[in-house]
């Protein structure tokens, strides 16, 4: 088998088949990373902690269960990369951030769980911005990640590992977590795949908080197909996540069979202004003009209040976050300040020299915002006029999707832009996330699906969104993009 | 919404003594500069008319009965095992295996 054409279906039959071992797949991805990855092969920097001894008995087991001529689940064999703010039980768990370095959680993430219960060969832990937060991976203590696509741009974030790894065919598919953006964008950066499910579809137990209310994990493949696949072993209701869903689970998979002919689809005026570069617009016209032709009925909406969806955003993830993150302090897990002189220090000097140590800029920026909008004096003009805005904007998508099936938008307003470009500025860097943080928000489910690439060769990926817990409308319309390019 | 232009440093200093943050004397003029640049930002949600629109904590909350808000979906409080203790505590910076250890509370 050739690496970097693999798909879980194509790994899944040659097992079966006895044509490959999952055994020779993890190896042959295993050498791929550590040839290209680190600084003497292409320096992409993706992953952060390989799980060689976990892959290899998976992997194993797996060849056992070929061997006997078992049926095997939907992910056998198939390499699959975690990106670093999940757990997995027996490997480090950083969240890109040097508070978590040598932590090693005693617990699996529950889609980590599902996964490797459905076959999947876990290979390691992948490379993120600190505790997810940001749009082009480089505020990871750990360096950042190189897209894999044109070694000097960014792969997007904050999953800009899961991303890379995918694209530079380290993994078959891999798991991100999406706050504003973070799976959209890097999938549209490296040109993959990547879905945010519907808020509630996926268990969020085991994934190491950012913003609760809007956090959310999925996966990234090469295609749309994958993709489902993916999203149908770790989607459900997990008694450990009371936010997540008991609705059940639709037939991602299945759904994709099903013609897009005579779906409505909605383009948002608001997505297509002024600030979107050229090449990007001409191709999501091409990709609308791609549906048209498969049957679709294309109109023009309106999502009144998107201008207002950044501030709102970074006043409710970062109120969230400075909550969250309280709970890093040196005491339970990760690093603690060693004090020059121990016997004098007290707790609060503790506290304050582990989190002043293990905490990145981006970190204290935000957790420094959110406490701000929260203290005293400022929670009503920040915090409750934020949360009004998110039901304003809650209610433009419901709106919406009482006229239409689904909506396409861009998810960045320009390619990927190069490493160290836009740190200057973090305020710069938050408007990138312009076309990305309002699905968040609203709870609805996303997906970008590559559809095409500028002049210079960078990927340009497509927006689309669908109503809460209509995955599969979704995933039919972006396989329908996806054949369109084929 | 309060004037933003003028975050003060004493407002970061504050801000970051509520955070438990220790900043040093570089980061803090730097974070007073890109709080004030956020914030000035975040002040167009001051356009919004906001009169009567509640405040949304969680996206179930405007499902209304397409998500269950009841509590119906909840799990049953029933007893059952946790993590293994040891196995937690050999994750903390310091411990004596029962309890966390950290420097004296009390300042004298």
């Amino acid at each position: 088998m050739e690496l970097g054409g693999m798909t879980i279906e194509s790994v899944r039959a040659a097992i079966a088949s006895g044509a490959a071992t999952a055994t020779a797949v993890a190896e042959e991805h295993y050498a791929r990373i550590a040839a290209e990855d680190g600084p003497s092969g292409k320096g992409i920097n993706s992953f952060l902690a390989l799980s060689r001894e976990r892959a290899m008995a998976q992997a194993a087991k797996i060849d056992a269960m070929a061997a006997k001529g078992e049926a095997l689940p939907p992910l056998a064999g198939v390499p699959v990369g975690i990106k670093d703010v999940l757990t997995m039980k027996g490997s480090p768990a950083t969240a890109g951030s040097k508070i978590l370095q040598g932590y090693m959680p005693p617990y699996d993430a529950t889609a980590v769980t599902r996964l490797e219960a459905a076959g999947a060969v876990l290979l390691g832990k992948l490379n993120c911005d600190e505790f997810a937060m940001g749009s082009s991976n480089e505020n990871s203590a750990y360096g950042p990640v190189h897209n894999p696509r044109a070694l000097d741009r960014v792969p997007g974030g904050s999953s800009g590992g899961s991303a890379a790894a995918v694209a530079a065919g380290f993994a078959v598919a891999s798991l991100g977590s999406d706050t504003g953006g973070s799976i959209r964008q890097p999938a549209a950066f490296c040109g993959v795949v990547g879905v945010l499910p519907t808020y509630g579809r996926v268990s969020r137990f085991g994934l190491i908080a950012f913003a609760s209310s809007l956090d959310r994990v999925g996966p990234f493949a090469t295609n749309v197909r994958d993709a489902a696949t993916m999203l149908s072993v770790i989607a459900g209701q997990d008694a450990k996540d009371a936010t997540s869903s008991d609705r059940p689970v639709g037939d991602y998979v299945g759904a994709l069979a099903k013609p897009v002919a005579g779906l409505r689809i909605g383009v948002p005026a608001e997505y297509f202004g002024e600030g979107l570069n050229a090449e990007i617009r001409a191709a999501i016209e091409r990709a609308l003009d791609g549906l048209r032709a498969a049957g679709c009925e294309v109109k023009t909406i309106s999502l009144l209040h998107t201008k207002y969806a950044i501030p709102t955003y970074y006043v409710i993830a970062t109120a969230e976050a400075s909550a969250n993150l309280s709970r890093f302090d040196g005491v339970r897990f990760g690093l603690r300040a060693a004090a020059e002189n121990a016997g004098a220090q007290t707790l609060s000097a503790m506290y304050r020299e582990t989190r002043d140590q293990g905490f990145g800029a981006e970190v204290k920026r935000r957790i420094l915002l959110g406490t701000y909008a929260l203290s005293a004096g400022y929670y009503d003009a920040y915090y409750r006029k934020a949360q009004q805005g998110r039901t304003l904007m809650t209610r433009d998508f419901l709106a919406a999707f009482a006229q239409v099936d689904a909506i396409i938008a861009p998810i960045t307003p320009t390619p990927p832009w190069r490493l160290g470009e836009k740190t200057a500025d973090p305020l710069q860097m938050y408007l990138e996330d312009i076309y990305s943080v309002a699905a968040s928000l609203a709870g609805i489910c996303g997906m970008c699906v590559p559809c095409g690439e500028t002049k210079a060769g960078l990927p340009i990926g497509v927006q689309i969104m669908g109503p809460h817990f209509n995955e599969e409308t979704m995933l039919r319309v972006a396989l329908a993009i996806e054949t369109a390019q084929s | 919404m309060a004037d933003v232009a003028g975050v003060t440093m004493d407002e970061v200093l504050r801000v970051a003594e509520l955070a438990n943050l220790e900043l040093t004397a570089e980061e803090v003029p730097r974070m007073r500069r890109d709080l004030s640049a956020i914030l000035g930002y975040i002040a167009q949600l001051n356009e919004l008319d906001t009169t009567g629109v509640p405040a949304m904590a969680q996206v179930g909350e405007v499902l209304g009965a397409e998500v269950k808000s009841t509590g119906a979906s909840l799990r049953e409080d029933a007893v059952r095992p946790s993590l293994d203790r040891a196995a937690v505590m050999a994750s903390a910076p310091e411990s004596d295996g029962r309890f966390f250890k950290v420097p004296k509370v009390i300042e004298r």
